[in-house]
C-alpha cells in the first residue's frame, strides 16, 4: 500500500527535558521520524521544550516549536499551523498524554487533525490496566492477578484477598513513576498513597507478586495490511522484581526454546492485533515462571519506547524511523533494509552476536535516597555493548559505565566472611548486585548459592564463572601465555583488569598483547547475521579471525562520543558531537563515531560514516584508531565535543601517538589544573576567588580561616559538582573532607571563597589563535552556589551593563589564549560588587552549546568542529556557518530551565528525599522558553519543567534569614496580584513589617493545633496550596523545610528554593495573567 | 580440549576447539541463521548430510529435551558453534546438548569464527567440508579427504531419511479426514498439525506406490520435506502425477513442494547458500500479505513470478516468492486441490504464521472430495 498521498503536513511531538525513565532515545525516534517525513516531502512542525535535542535544530523541521508540551500551548501551534496529522507515538508518554489530551479537549476534531501511528482508542486498550487485562484474557494468556483500585480502601482490602507481598502500579505514568513492591502494609499506605496521586485517572492497581520470574520483552512492528515482525527480544538478567530500565538486559533471549519463545511471540503478535496497533511499534512484556514456564503477559507500550531505541541499536532495525514510514501508510514490505538494501524491512532481525545494556545510576548525587531497585526506575542513563559472547559484552558494557565499581574485581585476598555476607545483601537488588554475585563467585559460592539468593538464571550465572575462571588462569603463575591473553581478551578483560590480576600496568599488558599481535576485530552489525551484505559500517570489536572494516581513501576525523548519560554530562554532549560528524561529512571528511549510549542520535548507523559501538575507554579508542589507520588517513580525535568522558582520555591517546584535533590536551590540563590555571589568570590580570588547595583536614582549615567562610569545598577534576558543597563552618569542613578522600585520592581537594551574592554568568565561546567569537553571555536566575546545570539561565543577561559585557568579552579572549584554545570554550564568571571573577573555565563543548545555538541560531559546536580541524572563524564567517560580523545576538529572550528528578527518589523510610538545589549538580535535563520579553519566556519555561504556575490561589512563603530581605518584594507583588499568602511564625513576622498581609500557619513541627489547625504539610497534602516559596540554608537543613519540600515534590506543588526564582516567578505569573502565552516557531525567531 | 579443524573444498581451514564426538565427518557446509531452535535443527531429517553452522553465538543454553525432537535421531553430519554452553538451564531440560551429541555421534567444533564462515559461505556458496577433531592429518591431506566427497548436487537421500515402514498418527478428537504423507524425511510437527485439525495421518515411505496410497482412501497426500537434490526423484515425481491424475488433494512443503513442482513441469536450481533460518519474509502474492517463516532448503523451483502458467494438470500460478530475493516460495493449481510451499508451515522451530496453510489443506480437502475414483 503506498503512502497516504492526503497528508502533506505532520505535527510530531515531542518528548520534552529528560527526565528519569525518558532519555535521549526520543531525540533519536523523533529525530529519525523528522527526517523520514522530510524525505517524503511532507511538512514538518515539531514541537519539544527540550532545546539540547537534534530535533529541534531548525534544519529538521519546517517549523520547530520550542514551547511546553501542554494541550493548550499545542493547540496555538496547531491553530497556527494547521498540519493534517499529529504523530505523538515516537515522543515517549509526554507525547502520547498530550495526544490524548489533545483529544479530549476536541482540538483534533475541531482542526480536523488526524492522529497517525495509534488511535487514542488503541492507546486506551494498551494502557488502561482493566481493558488491557480483557484484552490479554480474550487472546489466550494469563495476567498476574490483580485489582484495580482508586482508593486507598479499595486498597487495603485488593492486599487481603491477594496476600503480600504485593506489587503497586499506577496506570497512565511512565517508567514506572510511583509503582512499587509493598511488603506490609505501612509501606503500602506510603506506595499506594503516591500513586494514585501520580496517576491522571487516581487509579492503581494492586497485583499479585510474582518477583523472581525471569522477565522478557519483545519488540513488535504492525502495518496496516496487517502484517507484523518481531524486531527482537530482549531477556532481562535481573528477574522480575527490578523496572527493566534498571536491569541489566541481554538481546536476544538466551535462555528459552524455541517453543517457549514462539509462545511468547504468538502472544504479543495477538496482543498488538487485539489492541489495535495499526501502524508502529510497540512493546510486550512478559514474565516467565523458571520453575513450570507459566507465561504471564506484564504489559504493553503501544508507542515507540526506550526499549525500541535499545533494540534498534541492538539489531541495527531503525524502529522509529521504520514506526513513521508506517503511520504514513507504507507497508513493510514496501519499506528497504538500510543495511542489506536488497531486503525488506518485513522481516525479523537476527544476531549473531550478543548485546548487553548496563544501566548508569546517580545515587552519589542523592545521599538519602533508598539505594534498592524497584518496580520505579531510577536510573538515569545506560550502556551498551556487543560481543560475540556473553561474558564479552557484559564486561564491554560494564567498563562503558565508566566506574570503577561497576567493572569486575578478583582480589587476591579476601575475609572469609566475605561470600556469606555478600550472598546476603544481594538479596536485595541495588546498583552493583551484579559484583556482588561476581566477587561471592569470586569467593566461593555456588551457581545454586547465588541463584537462591537473587533467582538470576543460572546460565547468566554459569558466563560469570567462566569470566571468574579465566581470571585465576591469568593470575596464575607464568599464567599469561599468548593462548591465555586471547582467551581472556575474547572473554572481554581489559588490559586493565588482567594488568591488575598480573601486578603489572596496563601499558605491560597493552605491549605484550600488541607484540603477541592479539588485536580485536570489528564485525559489523547487519540485522541478518551475514546472509546477505550489508553496507553500513556499524562495527563492535571482538577477538576472532576476520575484521570486515573496510579499506577507504577519504581522510578520516574520529569523533568521541560521551558515553552513557549522567547528571552533568547528557544529551547535550551528543549534541555536539552530532553536529561535528555532520559539518565534516559536509566539508568532506569521513567521520568515524565511536560511542556506547544506545539512547543517542550519534549512535545512529547514518549520523558518521562510521560507527563504532565501543566502550570509551582508552584501550578500546587506541584499537579503533588502529584498526582506522590500517583502513585509510586518519587526521585526528576530537575530544572537545563529547564532556569530561572524551576529555579524559585525550592526555592518554596524545601519548599513545594519537593526534589530538583542536585544544590540545596540554591546554586542557592548564584550564582544569588549578594552579596552571591560577597562573593563566593572574598572567592575564584576571581576578579568581580567593582559593587553595589541601591534602589534609588541618590544610583544609587553615586556607578556609584564610579566605573567610562560607567556602566551596570540591575534589578537582570532576563533572557536575560532584561532591561540591558550600560549608560555612570547621564541623561541616572537617566531615566533607572526611567524605571525600574516597572519590579521587590523587587530586587535593579545592577551598575556594563563596562569592555569598554575586551574579554568575555562563559564558559559550569559540577561538581560533586569533579570534574570538562569542556565542553568549547568560546569566543565571539562582544566586552563586547553586550549579550552573541546575540553575535557571536567561541569554541574553538581563542585569549587566554594557562595559561588564565588554569586560566579560575581553576576559574571554584573554583566557582562550592563554590557555590555547582551539574550538569550543566555556567560562563561568561571577560578578560581585562590579568585581568580575573566574570561576572556572573549559576548553570544551558545554551543556550550554545547544541552548546558546538555538538562542542564536549560530551552530557553535558545528564550528567547533571545523575550528579544530584548522578552518578559521574569519573562513567559517565567508562560509555563512557564523555570522558576516560580529558576536552572536540571541533573537528574542530565551531562558533555560532544569529538571530535577526528586519525584523519583524516597529515602529507605519511603519518604521523599530533600528538593534543594545546592553546588552539586542534580538535575537530569533542561528545557527552554523563548519570548519577546523575560516574564513570559521564564513562565513558559516554569510550564515545561514543571507544569504551570498558578495565576491564583495560595502561596506558601518560607525564607531562610539570609533570604527574608531579598523575597519581600516579590511577596508583595503576589499579594497584589491578589494571592493569599501563607507563611510560618519567622517569614511571617517579616512580611507583616514591611506591610505585605500574610496568613500565620503552624509548622509541621508544632503540630496540629488545638483547635484542629492545620500544619503547612497538612495543607499542602490536603491539596490546599498552589505554590510553594522555600529556600533552605546550606545543606542538611532543619526537618521543617525538608517536610515542606517534600510533601510538595511528591503533590506536584510547584516550588521554588531560591529568591532569584521566587522574583523570576512572580514575573512569569504577572505574564501567564495578562493573556496567553503567543506562540513562535524557532525559525520565525531566527528570521 | 583439543584442537578441530573445519576445512572446505576450496581450501580455507578455521581452526577451533573438539566438542561433541571428535574424529571426522563429512558433508555440505551451510548456515543456519535461527537464534532459537538448535534442537528441532539437529533432529531435522532435512539436515542429512549437511554440516550446519549456527550462526548465533551461544548454543546448548537450554540443553535438550524429548518433546522438541523432530524425529528420533540427529540427522546433521557435523555441527560447529562458536560458544557451546557449558551448563544447561530450562525448566524442560533433560540432558545437555553436549552429551547427547556424543551419544548420537554427531562430530562438533566450537570456538570457530562462525561469522567468517558465514560470510565465506554466502560470497562463494554451500560446498563440501569436513570436520576433523583430534584427527592427526597434515592441512593438506585434509583438504584432500574433503574434495573426495561427493556433492549435494546430484545426491540422492530419501532412502537414508524415510520411515522404513508406514505408521499411523491418529486424529486428535473427531477423525475428519484421512491423509497419506509420503515420508522423504518428514519432521514430527508436521503430522502433529495435520492431526491437530482432524486429520488422520498414514506417514508412508518414500518408496511407496500409489496402490498402496488409495488402499487407505486418502483425501489428500501430503509430501514431506526432505534432504537432496529433487532432480533425483524420478520416482516419487512419477507418483505424485499418478496422484494427480487420480484427483486427490496435494499439499507439499519444502522438498515435496519441489516435487510437486517438477511433476508439474518445472525445473529446480541449487541456490548460492539456501535459505536456513526463521526469518525469512514470504509474501503471498494473492493477499498481499508477508508472513515471516521457517526456511531450509539449498534448491528451489523456476517457474514464472509475474503470471499464471499452464500445466497438463490446468492452470496454476505462484502463490509466494520470497522478499529478500524473490525466490519461488509456493505454488498451486487453480482447477485442482493441489499446492504447496518452499517453506515450513509446521515451523518447530521458527515462527507459527503459516499454520493457516494446513487449514488449507483441509479447505482444499473439502472442496474437491474423494468421492470417485476410490469407491
Amino acid at each position: 500500500m503506498p503512502r497516504d498521498n492526503s497528508i502533506k503536513s505532520v505535527l510530531v511531538i515531542g518528548s520534552g527535558p529528560i527526565v528519569i525513565g525518558q532519555a535521549c532515545e526520543f531525540d533519536y525516534s523523533g529525530t529519525q521520524a523528522c527526517r523520514v517525513l522530510r524525505a517524503e516531502g511532507i511538512r514538518v512542525i515539531l514541537v519539544n521544550s527540550n532545546p539540547a535535542t537534534i530535533m529541534t535544530d531548525p534544519e529538521f523541521a519546517d517549523a520547530t516549536y520550542i514551547e511546553p508540551i501542554t494541550p493548550e500551548f499545542i493547540e496555538r501551534i496547531i491553530a497556527k499551523e494547521r498540519p493534517d496529522a499529529v504523530l505523538a507515538t515516537l515522543g515517549g508518554q509526554t507525547a502520547l498524554n498530550a495526544a490524548i489530551g489533545l483529544f479530549q479537549a476536541g482540538t483534533l476534531d475541531k482542526y480536523n487533525v488526524k492522529l497517525i501511528g495509534a488511535d487514542v482508542a488503541a492507546i486506551e486498550r494498551g494502557e488502561n490496566r482493566e481493558l488491557f487485562r480483557a484484552i490479554v484474557e480474550k487472546i489466550g494468556g494469563e495476567s498476574a492477578r490483580s485489582i484495580i483500585c482508586h482508593t486507598i480502601d479499595e486498597v487495603m482490602s485488593a492486599a487481603a484477598q491477594l496476600s503480600y507481598p504485593v506489587v503497586i502500579r499506577p496506570s497512565f505514568t511512565m517508567g514506572g513513576l510511583g509503582s512499587g513492591i509493598a511488603f506490609d502494609e505501612p509501606t503500602l499506605r506510603q506506595i499506594a498513597g503516591a500513586g494514585l496521586l501520580h496517576s491522571p485517572t487516581s487509579e492503581v492497581l494492586i497485583e499479585e507478586s510474582i518477583i523472581g520470574w525471569k522477565e522478557y520483552e519483545l519488540e513488535v512492528m504492525r502495518d496496516r495490511a496487517d502484517n507484523v515482525v518481531i524486531v527482537c527480544s530482549i531477556e532481562n538478567i535481573d528477574p522480575m522484581g527490578v523496572h527493566t530500565g534498571d536491569s541489566i538486559t541481554v538481546a536476544p533471549a538466551l535462555t528459552l526454546t524455541d517453543v517457549e519463545f514462539q509462545k511468547l511471540r504468538n502472544l504479543s503478535i495477538d496482543i498488538i492485533r487485539e489492541v489495535g496497533v495499526d501502524t508502529g511499534g510497540c512493546n510486550i512484556q512478559f514474565a516467565v515462571d523458571p520453575n513450570s514456564g507459566r507465561i504471564i503477559v506484564i504489559e504493553m507500550n503501544p508507542r515507540v519506547s526506550r526499549s525500541s531505541a535499545l533494540a534498534s541499536k541492538a539489531t541495527g532495525f531503525p524502529i522509529a524511523k521504520i514506526a513513521t514510514k508506517l503511520a504514513i501508510g507504507y507497508t513493510l514490505d514496501e519499506i528497504k533494509n538500510d543495511i542489506t538494501q536488497v531486503t525488506p524491512a518485513s522481516f525479523e532481525p537476527t544476531l549473531d552476536y550478543i548485546v548487553v545494556k548496563a544501566p548508569r545510576f546517580a545515587f552519589e548525587k542523592f545521599q538519602d535516597a533508598d539505594p534498592r531497585l524497584t518496580t520505579t526506575m531510577k536510573s538515569v542513563g545506560e550502556a551498551m555493548a556487543i560481543g560475540r559472547s556473553f561474558p564479552e559484552a557484559l564486561m564491554k558494557a560494564l567498563r562503558s559505565l565508566e566506574r570503577k565499581e561497576a567493572t569486575f574485581t578478583f582480589p587476591k585476598k579476601f575475609p572469609d566472611t566475605q561470600k556469606s555476607s555478600l550472598l546476603e545483601s544481594m538479596k536485595v537488588p541495588t546498583e552493583y548486585r551484579l559484583q556482588q554475585v561476581q566477587l561471592a563467585m569470586w569467593c566461593g559460592a555456588s551457581i545454586e548459592e547465588i541463584y537462591a539468593s537473587t533467582k538470576i538464571d543460572r546460565w547468566f550465572l554459569s558466563q560469570i564463572e567462566l569470566i571468574n575462571r579465566e581470571a585465576s588462569a591469568i593470575a596464575e603463575l607464568g599464567g599469561l601465555t599468548a593462548e591465555v591473553l586471547q582467551s581472556a581478551k575474547s572473554l572481554g578483560f581489559s588490559d586493565l583488569q588482567i594488568a591488575r590480576l598480573r601486578g603489572v600496568s596496563e601499558e605491560d599488558v597493552r605491549k605484550a598483547r600488541h607484540h603477541e599481535n592479539i588485536r580485536p576485530v570489528y564485525k559489523t552489525v547487519d540485522t541478518c547475521a551475514a546472509e546477505f551484505e550489508a553496507f553500513t559500517p556499524y562495527h563492535y570489536s571482538s577477538y576472532e579471525e576476520e575484521t570486515e572494516v573496510r579499506p577507504r581513501t577519504k581522510p578520516a576525523v574520529i569523533i568521541l562520543g560521551s558515553g552513557p548519560n549522567r547528571i552533568g554530562q547528557g544529551i547535550e554532549f551528543d549534541y555536539s558531537c552530532v553536529h561535528a560528524s555532520f559539518v565534516l561529512r559536509e566539508a568532506d571528511y569521513e567521520t568515524i563515531m565511536i560511542n556506547c549510549n544506545p539512547e543517542t542520535v550519534s549512535t545512529d548507523y547514518d549520523t558518521s560514516d562510521r560507527l563504532y559501538f565501543e566502550p570509551l575507554t582508552l584501550e578500546d579508542v587506541l584499537e579503533v584508531v588502529h584498526a582506522e589507520t590500517l583502513a585509510g588517513p586518519v587526521l585526528g580525535v576530537i575530544t572537545q565535543l563529547g564532556g569530561q568522558t572524551p576529555l579524559g582520555l585525550a592526555a592518554g591517546l596524545k601519548a599513545a601517538g594519537v593526534t589530538i584535533l583542536g585544544t590540545s590536551p596540554e591546554a586542557i590540563n592548564l584550564a582544569e589544573e588549578r594552579g596552571a590555571f591560577g597562573q593563566v589568570l593572574a598572567d592575564q590580570g584576571l581576578t579568581a576567588p580567593e582559593f587553595g588547595m589541601a591534602a589534609t583536614e588541618l590544610e583544609a582549615q587553615t586556607i578556609a580561616q584564610r579566605i573567610g567562610y562560607p567556602v566551596l569545598v570540591r575534589p578537582s577534576f570532576v563533572l557536575g559538582g560532584r561532591g561540591m558543597e558550600i560549608v560555612y563552618d570547621n564541623e561541616a569542613l572537617a566531615s566533607f573532607i572526611a567524605r571525600a578522600t574516597d572519590i579521587t585520592p590523587d587530586h587535593p581537594v579545592l577551598v575556594d571563597r563563596f562569592l555569598d551574592s554575586a551574579i554568575e554568568l555562563d559564558v559559550d565561546a569559540l577561538f581560533d589563535g586569533e579570534e574570538l567569537f562569542l556565542g553568549g553571555i547568560m546569566e543565571h536566575i539562582e544566586e552563586a552556589g547553586i550549579h550552573s546545570g541546575d540553575s535557571a539561565c536567561v541569554l541574553p543577561a538581563m542585569t549587566i551593563s554594557a562595559e561588564q559585557r565588554s569586560a566579560i568579552r575581553e576576559a574571554t579572549l584573554k583566557i582562550a589564549q592563554g590557555v590555547g584554545v582551539r574550538g569550543l570554550i566555556n567560562i563561568q564568571f561571577a560578578m560581585a560588587d562590579k568585581v568580575l571573577y573566574v570561576l572556572e573555565a573549559n576548553p570544551r563543548a558545554s551543556r550550554t552549546v545547544p541552548f546558546v545555538s538555538k538562542a542564536t541560531g549560530v551552530p557553535l559546536a558545528k564550528a567547533a568542529a571545523r575550528i579544530s580541524l584548522g578552518a578559521t572563524i574569519a573562513q567559517l564567517r565567508l562560509e555563512s556557518l557564523l555570522p558576516q560580523s560580529g558576536d552572536a545576538v540571541a533573537k528574542g529572550i530565551s531562558v533555560k530551565e532544569a529538571v530535577l528528578p526528586w519525584n523519583r527518589f524516597r529515602r529507605v523510610d519511603g519518604r521523599g528525599v530533600d528538593a534543594v538545589l545546592g553546588p552539586e549538580m542534580r538535575s537530569t535535563g533542561e528545557v527552554m522558553g523563548i519570548a519577546d520579553n523575560f516574564g513570559e519566556a521564564y513562565a513558559k519555561s516554569q510550564i515545561s519543567s514543571f507544569g504551570p504556575l498558578p495565576k491564583t490561589g495560595t502561596v506558601f512563603i518560607s525564607l531562610a534569614d539570609k533570604d527574608k530581605p531579598a523575597g519581600i518584594e516579590p511577596a508583595r507583588k503576589l499579594a497584589e496580584l491578589g494571592f493569599t499568602l501563607l507563611a510560618t511564625d519567622g517569614t511571617a513576622r517579616v512580611l507583616e513589617e514591611d506591610g505585605v498581609k500574610v496568613v500565620k500557619v503552624r509548622k509541621n513541627s508544632e503540630g496540629t493545633g488545638p483547635l484542629g489547625e492545620k500544619t503547612i504539610v497538612e495543607m499542602l497534602n490536603a491539596g490546599t496550596v498552589q505554590l510553594v516559596i522555600n529556600t533552605p540554608v546550606g545543606r542538611g537543613t532543619r526537618a521543617d523545610g525538608w517536610a515542606i519540600r517534600t510533601a510538595s515534590v511528591q503533590r506536584s506543588i510547584p516550588i521554588i528554593t531560591t529568591t532569584a526564582g521566587f522574583s523570576a516567578a512572580v514575573e512569569g505569573i504577572k505574564a501567564l495573567r495578562t493573556g496567553e502565552l503567543p506562540v513562535q516557531s524557532i525559525q520565525e525567531w531566527l528570521k | 580440549m583439543s584442537q578441530a579443524f573445519f576445512v572446505l573444498d576450496d581450501g580455507r581451514i578455521f581452526e577451533g576447539k573438539s566438542w561433541a564426538a571428535t574424529g571426522k565427518t563429512f558433508g555440505e557446509a551451510v548456515f543456519q541463521t535461527g537464534m532459537t531452535g538448535y534442537q528441532e535443527t539437529l533432529t531435522d531429517p532435512s539436515y542429512h548430510k549437511q554440516v550446519v553452522v549456527m550462526t548465533a553465538p551461544h548454543i546448548g543454553n537450554t540443553g535438550v529435551n524429548t518433546f522438541d525432537n523432530e524425529s528420533s535421531k540427529y540427522w546433521v553430519a557435523g555441527f560447529v558453534v562458536r560458544n557451546p554452553s557449558t551448563i544447561t538451564s530450562n525448566w524442560r531440560s533433560e540432558r545437555d546438548l553436549e552429551s547427547e551429541l556424543i551419544s548420537q555421534g554427531v562430530v562438533g567444533i566450537q570456538g570457530v569464527d562462525t561469522r567468517a564462515i558465514t560470510r565465506h559461505l554466502r560470497d562463494r556458496g554451500a560446498m563440501k567440508v569436513g570436520i576433523f577433531s583430534g584427527e592427526n592429518l597434515t592441512r593438506e591431506e585434509m583438504v584432500i579427504e574433503v574434495r573426495k566427497q561427493s556433492a549435494m548436487n546430484g545426491a540422492y537421500l530419501s532412502a537414508d531419511v524415510s520411515t522404513p515402514t508406514s505408521y499411523v498418527v491418529p486424529a486428535q478428537g473427531e477423525k475428519k479426514f484421512t491423509v497419506v504423507a509420503i515420508d522423504l524425511g518428514i519432521k514430527g510437527a508436521t503430522p502433529r498439525a495435520m492431526s491437530e485439525r482432524g486429520i488422520e495421518v498414514h506417514v508412508m515411505p518414500y518408496n511407496v506406490t500409489l496402490e498402496q496410497i488409495l488402499s487407505v482412501k486418502p483425501d489428500g497426500v501430503f509430501l514431506s520435506n526432505g534432504p537432496g537434490d529433487p532432480a533425483t526423484m524420478t520416482e516419487t515425481i512419477d507418483l505424485v502425477r499418478e496422484v494427480l491424475l487420480e484427483e486427490i488433494p496435494i499439499f507439499g512443503i519444502c522438498f515435496g513442494h519441489q516435487i510437486l513442482g517438477r511433476a508439474l513441469g518445472f525445473e529446480t536450481y541449487k541456490l548460492q547458500f539456501g535459505h536456513r533460518g526463521i526469518n525469512q519474509p514470504v509474501l503471498d502474492k494473492r493477499s498481499g500479505k508477508v508472513e515471516i517463516t521457517a526456511h531450509n532448503h539449498g534448491f528451489a523451483l523456476k517457474a514464472p513470478t509475474d503470471s499464471g502458467f499452464t500445466t497438463v494438470f490446468g492452470p496454476g500460478q505462484v502463490t509466494h516468492i520470497c522478499l529478500n530475493d524473490g525466490v519461488v516460495e509456493g505454488i498451486e493449481l487453480l482447477e485442482r486441490g493441489a499446492f504447496s510451499v518452499q517453506y515450513h508451515p509446521e515451523a518447530a522451530a521458527g515462527p507459527h504464521d503459516a499454520s493457516y496453510l494446513f487449514d488449507q489443506f483441509v479447505e482444499i480437502m473439502t472442496r474437491y472430495p474423494r468421492t470417485v475414483a476410490t469407491q
